[in-house]
């Protein structure tokens, strides 16, 4: 049912595809690396200031 | 509503469950879209290239979403000199460039086969360099100017002088095809779409908005932890 | 009127005297001219087939030269600060540098242009055209330039980032005047690429001191 024959047009096909994927993943990493990265400083320097 | 979320308290506890939710409408629709996608059997001029359709629209039409979604945020943060609208701005000028990114190089490899060339300089093309030459500018001034308000203050001033210059930018090309050529039309997959070709299409454009939604509301999150944490820093010194 | 004729002399006497006027301008731009066909290679046809197009883009690589000092130099000296609290509104004067540095360099250059294409290989009954291009773009050039300027006041790299800043402002002009001038050699309607020109000139010089301005006082606060 599903074709993923690509014939000759294969690597330029997978390529774009593999190149999404890499973009999305990169995107995805980055976004909640920063997020957690802050959200660790935040915790950490509220934590501090506790007597 | 944008009213209602300006609040930063109400956007961290709105974003908490929206981005997830987002992130998972994202996955689902991409595996159905994708299913869709290879189902669908080869285009008769453009044969199997016509797979990388449904991954090159998409990101075209998010290149330009995302920057609507910057200049609007620009504006916000301009006029009503909005912190959380700053944030907002800041967080999405990178994912715009991604997309962008791969509009242009999925463009690329889809004329290469279909078309013969690697790059065509058409309206909608060329607007899209453009487009991807604008976010590199905007990266760029954000990360040469210090100060974090001035920044973004100078950055949205950048993002909605570009916003008028596109259109102009799209103008200009699409008179300059007609003057050589008559006008040429690069329609993909024929004047009007079947649907076997459209609901992939569809499908996979909203799972790329999703996507976008779920990325820009944690990005927007972790711009918010950041400025806590460095305005707890700075109590800390002082 | 008063207030705007002052702003005016102040800025011609500044971009004359600044670091020899337009003469850094004209020597990149000559320099460009010479390097061309050395990179290219000097067959008469495919310089010929380029020249116009060359002459017009090292024009608004020159441009780009003259404009990191713009304001700068009012910036780092204290005089800008004066110029925002003073009489003219702050836009005034930030059309009025954009103006001179049209008048001093872009002017110049202008007639530089045709000179470079026919040096280049273009044939001599583009000179007109070209000029007017040149003339009508520079001005464009200008503003857009000086947009980039202010936005990159206080910044690192001033040179580099107005460049990248502007270069999708360029697009425009560059496309029409471009435009402008092969219609004219192919023979096709040619006016209304200048009058596309002109129209985005004259929108940049109505438009672009508001966001100058803007980002002046961005820089300033």
């Amino acid at each position: 049912m599903l074709d993923f024959d690509a014939g000759k047009y294969a690597p330029y096909v997978w390529t774009a595809y593999g190149l999404t994927a890499a973009v999305f993943v990169l995107m995805v990493a980055d976004t909640l690396a920063r997020a957690r990265r802050w959200r660790r400083k935040v915790r950490d320097r509220e934590t501090d200031k506790t007597p | 509503m944008i009213a209602a979320l300006a609040n930063p308290e109400r956007f961290m506890r709105f974003s908490r469950w929206a981005a997830p939710l987002f992130g998972v409408i994202a996955v689902a629709l991409g595996a159905v879209g994708l299913w869709l996608d290879f189902i669908a059997p080869p285009d008769y001029q453009q044969h199997y290239t016509v797979h990388i359709m449904f991954i090159h629209v998409p990101a075209a039409w998010m290149s330009l979403f995302v920057y609507g979604c910057l200049a609007g945020a620009s504006f916000i943060g301009l006029v009503f000199r909005h912190s959380l609208a700053d944030a907002a701005a800041r967080a999405a000028a990178p994912l715009g460039a991604g997309f962008t990114f791969l509009a242009l190089v999925t463009g690329s490899l889809w004329g290469k086969p279909t078309w013969g060339t690697w790059w065509v300089w058409d309206a909608r093309l060329t607007s899209v360099l453009v487009l991807f030459l604008f976010y590199l500018g905007y990266l760029a001034l954000q990360a040469a100017i210090d100060d974090e308000q001035r920044a973004a203050r100078a950055c949205a001033i950048l993002a909605l002088v570009g916003a008028i210059n596109l259109p102009i930018v799209h103008f200009s090309v699409t008179w300059w095809n007609t003057l050589h050529q008559g006008s040429s039309v690069f329609r993909k997959g024929g004047p009007t779409m079947p649907p076997v070709y459209l609901e992939p299409l569809l499908i996979l454009s909203l799972a790329y908005m999703a996507a976008f939604g779920a990325l820009w509301l944690v990005r927007i999150r972790g711009e918010v932890w950041r400025k806590r944490a460095n305005a707890l820093a700075l109590r800390a010194a002082g | 009127m008063n207030g705007f004729t002052t702003l005016m002399r102040r800025e011609l006497a500044l971009s004359w005297g600044r670091g020899g006027g337009p003469l850094l301008a004209l020597a990149f731009y000559l320099s460009i001219a010479t390097l061309l066909p050395l990179a290219i290679g000097s067959e008469p046809g495919r310089l010929a087939a380029i020249a116009p197009g060359a002459a017009w883009i090292g024009l608004a690589l020159a441009s780009l030269l003259s404009l990191e000092r713009l304001f700068e130099r009012d910036y780092e000296d204290g005089a800008l600060d004066l110029l925002a609290l003073g009489p003219a509104p702050l836009e005034l004067a930030a059309f009025a540098k954009c103006l001179a540095q049209w008048i001093t360099t872009g002017a110049p250059l202008a007639l530089l242009a045709p000179v470079a294409a026919i040096a280049l290989g273009a044939a001599p009954s583009l000179a007109p055209v070209t000029f007017a291009a040149a003339l009508i773009g520079g001005l464009g050039f200008s503003f857009c330039g000086g947009i980039g300027a202010a936005l990159s006041l206080g910044a690192r790299r001033g040179g580099v980032l107005i460049a990248v800043i502007v270069l999708p402002l360029f697009a425009p002009p560059v496309i029409f005047g471009g435009g402008a001038v092969a219609a004219y050699a192919a023979g096709l309607d040619w006016r209304t690429g200048l009058m596309l020109l002109g129209a985005y000139s004259l929108a940049m010089a109505a438009l672009g001191p508001f966001a100058m301005a803007a980002a002046c006082r961005n820089a300033l606060s």
